[in-house]
This record gives structure tokens, sequence and C-alpha cells, in this order.
């Protein structure tokens, strides 16, 4: 049994990737949309924080958010998987439950 | 208004709190989703984590803001046949409470243990 | 699968109904069926048909009501949150003496329940919201 979990804050603005990252389990994922994708590239100061999390959980991304915010071009964070919507929509489907850390 | 459901099928709903009452009108959404949900005999959890565990304060006095008081109606969830709440040890301490500074009775869990819940369930609602 | 989805936020402010959108498309071209949207807090403000956003923006609202007409998505706005920020259909309209509606076409105001249901009988629920 496992969790798709989304975010869609920024992490150096709200706390929410934190909290969720410290709560779930290596068989759960973790996509970010929104203004989350702000923290998928590398060299941003979560860079360590998240390649842990990376080394035993699956990190995406959605793609059309990376762009909306200039960031398609940049090298992602090592382990991390980026998505389109579909890929968003077969990710809820590949997991058990969804859950929105709103 | 009241709304039927005889569809036979049970699931496992947890709502999800996580956030200060009276800021924003989530907690009292999500406790009226709560109520309403009752009706439909599914199996129903909340769990309190991160600021959520404020909705549970005791001593809550809304007046001077003109707001309902609705943080009463979490001990009539008995009522509803609610009756799993589950608060995280950690945010309470985080937060400098105690099980003691709450108003109704809850299960206190730890953090470690709070994946183990969401995993149980079918639904979460987290708002 | 049966994916439905729960709206939280209005429309232009955040990005939540957009997102949602979206995924509600990718998940009908990807052969999924979407059974129902449910607008919950301020996400009920997506259903009024009183917009006029700028011809070079998106129209939320009738984006929102094509995917009724066309795919059959079923669109609920909670009825206690529509009641506390005046969107109002013609049932609403008579039993509170309003003189006006304005939810969009493909829209339709019923109650909590709804939201519950679709967790029930759908196989996902996915929730935007802020």
């Amino acid at each position: 049994m496992s969790t798709l979990n989304i975010i869609n804050k920024s992490p150096f603005e709200k706390r929410t990737l934190d909290q969720c990252l410290s709560r779930i389990s290596k068989d759960d994922a973790v996509i970010l949309i929104e203004d989350a994708v702000v923290v998928a590239m590398s060299g941003t100061s979560y860079d360590s924080q998240l390649k842990t999390a990376t080394a035993d959980k699956k990190l995406y991304v959605l793609t059309p958010d990376l762009e909306a915010r200039g960031l398609a071009d940049r090298s992602l964070l090592d382990g991390l998987t980026a998505v389109d919507y579909k890929g968003f929509v077969a990710l809820v489907t590949e997991h058990d439950r969804v859950h929105s850390w709103l | 208004m009241e709304e039927e459901y005889s569809g036979g099928v049970e699931k496992k709903f947890i709502y999800i709190n996580r956030r200060v009452p009276h800021g924003t009108a989530y907690a009292i959404e999500s406790l009226e989703t709560v109520l309403i949900g009752a009706a439909f005999d599914q199996d129903v959890s909340m769990l309190f984590i991160d600021d959520g565990v404020f909705q549970l304060k005791k001593d809550q006095n809304t007046e001077s803001i003109e707001f309902k008081n609705f943080s009463k109606a979490y001990r009539a969830l008995e009522m509803y046949d609610v009756e799993k709440l589950y608060v995280e040890t950690e945010s309470l301490q985080e937060r400098g409470l105690s099980a003691d500074d709450l108003l109704v009775g809850v299960e206190m869990i730890d953090r470690a243990r709070v994946n183990e819940l969401i995993d149980q369930q079918d639904v979460v609602l987290s708002f | 699968m049966k994916i439905s989805i729960l709206v939280n936020e209005g429309p232009y402010q955040h990005q939540a109904s957009d997102s949602a959108y979206q995924f509600a498309l990718a998940a009908l071209e990807s052969g999924h069926e979407v059974p129902r949207v449910f607008f919950y807090h301020d996400g009920v403000n997506n259903g009024t048909n009183l917009t006029t956003p700028p011809q070079d923006d998106r129209h939320i609202q009738k984006r929102w009501s094509a995917l009724a007409q066309e795919k059959g998505v079923d669109l609920v706005l909670c009825v206690a949150a529509c009641q506390r920020r005046g969107m109002v259909d013609e049932g609403e309209r008579d039993r509170n003496k309003k003189d006006a509606t304005n939810v969009a076409d493909g829209f339709r105001i019923s109650g909590l329940g709804q939201l519950i249901e679709a967790g029930i009988e759908s196989d996902r629920l996915v929730t935007f919201g802020d």
C-alpha cells in the first residue's frame, strides 16, 4: 500500500514539504506541483535534504509548472523525475490513495 | 439537508487537519464534512497534526471576533459514531501543548505511526 | 479508473482550479472517467456565470462548463459554501428570496454528501487547493 503525496507550496515560504517528508514511508511518492516546483533543481539549499529523500522514495515534478516558472532548462536534482499531466494522472492510479498537503 | 446513502460500500475515510482554526475556514469546513459524512456509515478517522492540534485546544472563546465557536462540536462527534480522533504527540510538544490542553479525549500517536494510520485508509481528505 | 476531484479555491487567485482542470483533461484523455468535480470553500466561485475575464486570458468557468457538456462531468457546488458566498441557482433564489441567479451551465448546487459519495464511488479522489 502506498500514497501519492501532492505538494504545491514553495518550501522557501511554507514548511509543507518538510512536514510531508518527515512522515511518509519509503513506499510513498511525492509530486511537486504549482509553486513547489521551485525546489526541483539541483543547487538549492534543499539539495542534501531532497537527496536523502530520493534515496528511498520516488519524487516527481510537474513539467508544465516548471516551464511556466522559467525553470525547465535547469538541471533537475538527481533522482527526481519530471512528468506531464498524463504522467501525474498515471501516478494517481498507481498509488492506493492521494494526499494533498495543503 | 438530510442525505442518505444506500450503496452498501464502506470505505475508510481519514480527515487530516493541519491548520490553526479561525484564520481560515478550513477547520470548520472539515468538521462539517465529517458531520455530514457520518450519515453515510463509513469508517471515519480524524487526524490532527502540525497546527491542526490547535483545533482541539480547550477554552476557545470566539465572542470578540464574532465567530461561531464550533470547537464544542468536537465533543459531540461521538454521537455521530466518529470515535477515532488521533493527535500526533510531536505536534503538540512542538507547540508547547500537552494532552491536558485538549477539549476532547483523543488517541495520541507518535510521528512514526502517522504514516501507518494513513496507509490503512481508502480516502484522504485534507483541506 | 474513476477519478473524482475536489477544488477548494476560487478562479484566478490561486492555481488550484487551473491545475484541477488540466488534471481532469489529462485523466479523460488517458481513458479514465471523471465522474464528479466537487467545488468547496471559495472553489464554488468557479461556477459563477458573471465573470468577464480579458479576451487574452483563459475563461475558467467556460472551460469547466464545456467539460460538463462535452464529457459529462458532474460539476457540483457545495450548497453551504454557495449560500455564504452568493452563488444562487433557481432553487436557492426561490428558497432564500433573492432576485437573481448566477450558476453557470453545467454546474449544480448540492450538499456535501455529494463529496462523500464521490469518495465512496470513485477509485481515487484528488484535492486541489491552497
